[in-house]
């Protein structure tokens, strides 16, 4: 039986951890690469790296901290922030990243996600999804967070799967940083929408956010950074708890 | 010893290059290359594939005598080979992503599109699951029953001969996922992302 995936994120700047409340107030909380060994010690399922403010700044630094986790974690490591290019999606595999998230450049100029998908397979292209609800709809933002996309958060889920996405990381930003638990009718209106996989995000303050992700939102994986990286939950607790309420998970 | 990955503009190998270089150690050398004569005087060969059948097999075809080798090293000279996900599908004779493509043909077989019962199961399957050993396969030496490996693909590889199968693991149905005829090895789930047990099955593959 497939297993729910538990993956702890890491928010990275500049080649260090760090986690914003609803994507600013960043606190630094140290180095990504022994935090992700510690994590696939531990049982992570993936790990995933998010470069947050890539799309403003230097990016050389991610690569070499992809680099140096892909030979240390042999657990697949996800990484996305300011990816714009096949190009940057090359980069990043080569530097031994298993999959890349995109997320501004999948709005933008969505023939990255047909182009890399086709190059590379569906397997490695993750879209990620930000949005923020308006009423009895969800708009997507891209550049972090600062920027309202305008479209509508469902149906653009459903063209990035014809488009080629392997799975859609959707963040919910009302809930990021917030530690109130995911916003469950996003994930699953989502889940029931696309036939590929979910990875539900933003706003775990707790295990039982991350059996709701799965029980109730429909998602295939869920993604948390800061229960697991102040050191409130191990992800091994997290299994453990999952697995008490009857969620399959690999432990 | 030496052991070569084959380097095919197959997609994103960095993650098998790692594990095997992690396992490896300095006892064994890990080569990664499209050179014909490095290929044919290694001791083992893995081949790795990302993306679609049709792509992994046009790289393959699109680097001339290529596949000749690999036949002379696999088949002729009956020297051990491990194919990864699609480098495991193209075993088959024939494959249907994309369009119809012909494969290696080394087991006899087809791979086609997992039935996900009518949008029941999400596809790609992606993640872990537990791998049910049916066959003692060298390569699951200290390999418990039921061990959790990384899945990510749409496609499966039906073999006619079932008793090449050495491993199946549930999903949408009874999905194949390792193989073995004699020297050839098969896995389709990756065991360069599959934490220590994968490195294991890697480790097992080095030491035959």
């Amino acid at each position: 039986m497939l297993k729910n995936r538990i993956i702890p994120c890491l928010d990275v700047k500049n080649g260090r951890i760090v986690k914003g409340i609803n994507f600013v107030d960043l606190k630094d909380a140290g180095d990504p690469v022994e935090q992700a060994k510690i994590y696939s010690d531990g049982g992570a399922d993936e790990i995933c790296f998010l470069d947050i403010t890539a799309s403003n700044e230097n990016r050389n630094t991610i690569y070499n901290v992809v680099e140096k986790t892909s030979k240390k974690c042999f657990v697949p490591l996800t990484v996305g922030g300011g990816v714009r290019s096949v190009e940057d999606i090359n980069k990043l595999l080569n530097c031994g990243a298993d999959k890349v998230s995109i997320n501004t450049a999948a709005v933008q100029n969505p023939e990255v996600v047909v182009e890399s998908s086709k190059k590379f397979g569906s397997q490695c292209i993750v879209v990620a999804i930000d949005a923020k609800k308006n009423g009895d709809k969800w708009e997507i933002f891209t550049h972090g967070g600062r920027n309202n996309a305008g479209a509508d958060a469902i149906e653009f889920a459903k063209k990035m799967e014809d488009f080629g996405a392997g799975e859609l990381l959707v963040t919910s930003m009302d809930r990021d940083g917030t530690q109130v638990g995911y916003d469950i009718e996003l994930m699953s209106k989502i889940s029931s929408k696309v036939n590929i996989p979910v990875i539900a995000s933003g706003g775990v303050g707790n295990l039982d956010h991350l059996v709701d992700g799965i029980k109730l939102g429909n998602a295939s994986a869920v993604l948390a950074a800061s229960i697991f990286h102040y050191g409130k939950h191990s992800v091994k607790e997290a299994k453990e708890y999952l697995d008490s309420k009857g969620i399959p998970v690999r432990i | 010893m030496n052991v070569t990955i084959v380097d095919y503009n197959s997609g994103n190998i960095s993650s098998v290059i790692n594990s095997f270089k992690e396992v490896a150690k300095n006892r064994v050398n890990i080569e990664v290359t499209s050179d014909l004569s490095k290929i044919k005087s290694s001791d083992k060969v893995v081949l790795p594939g990302q993306g679609s059948f049709k792509s992994c097999v046009d790289a393959l075809n699109n680097i001339s005598g290529l596949v000749d080798t690999l036949n002379e090293f696999a088949i002729n000279n009956k020297k051990p080979l491990l194919g990864i996900c699609v480098g495991l599908q193209m075993f088959a004779d024939v494959g249907y992503e994309e369009t119809e493509t012909k494969g290696l043909g080394w087991i006899p077989g087809k791979v086609s599109k997992i039935d996900n019962q009518n949008g029941k199961y999400k596809l790609p399957h992606i993640g872990w699951n537990q791998i049910n050993i049916v066959k003692d396969s060298k390569i699951f030496k200290d390999i418990e029953n039921n061990s959790h490996m990384y899945f990510v693909h749409s496609y499966e590889f039906i073999p006619e001969d079932k008793n090449v199968i050495s491993a199946t693991t549930d999903y949408s149905s009874n999905i194949i996922c390792s193989v073995e005829k004699e020297n050839v090895f098969g896995t389709q789930f990756h065991p360069e992302k599959s934490d220590k047990i994968g490195l294991k099955i890697i480790d097992n593959f080095i030491n035959l």
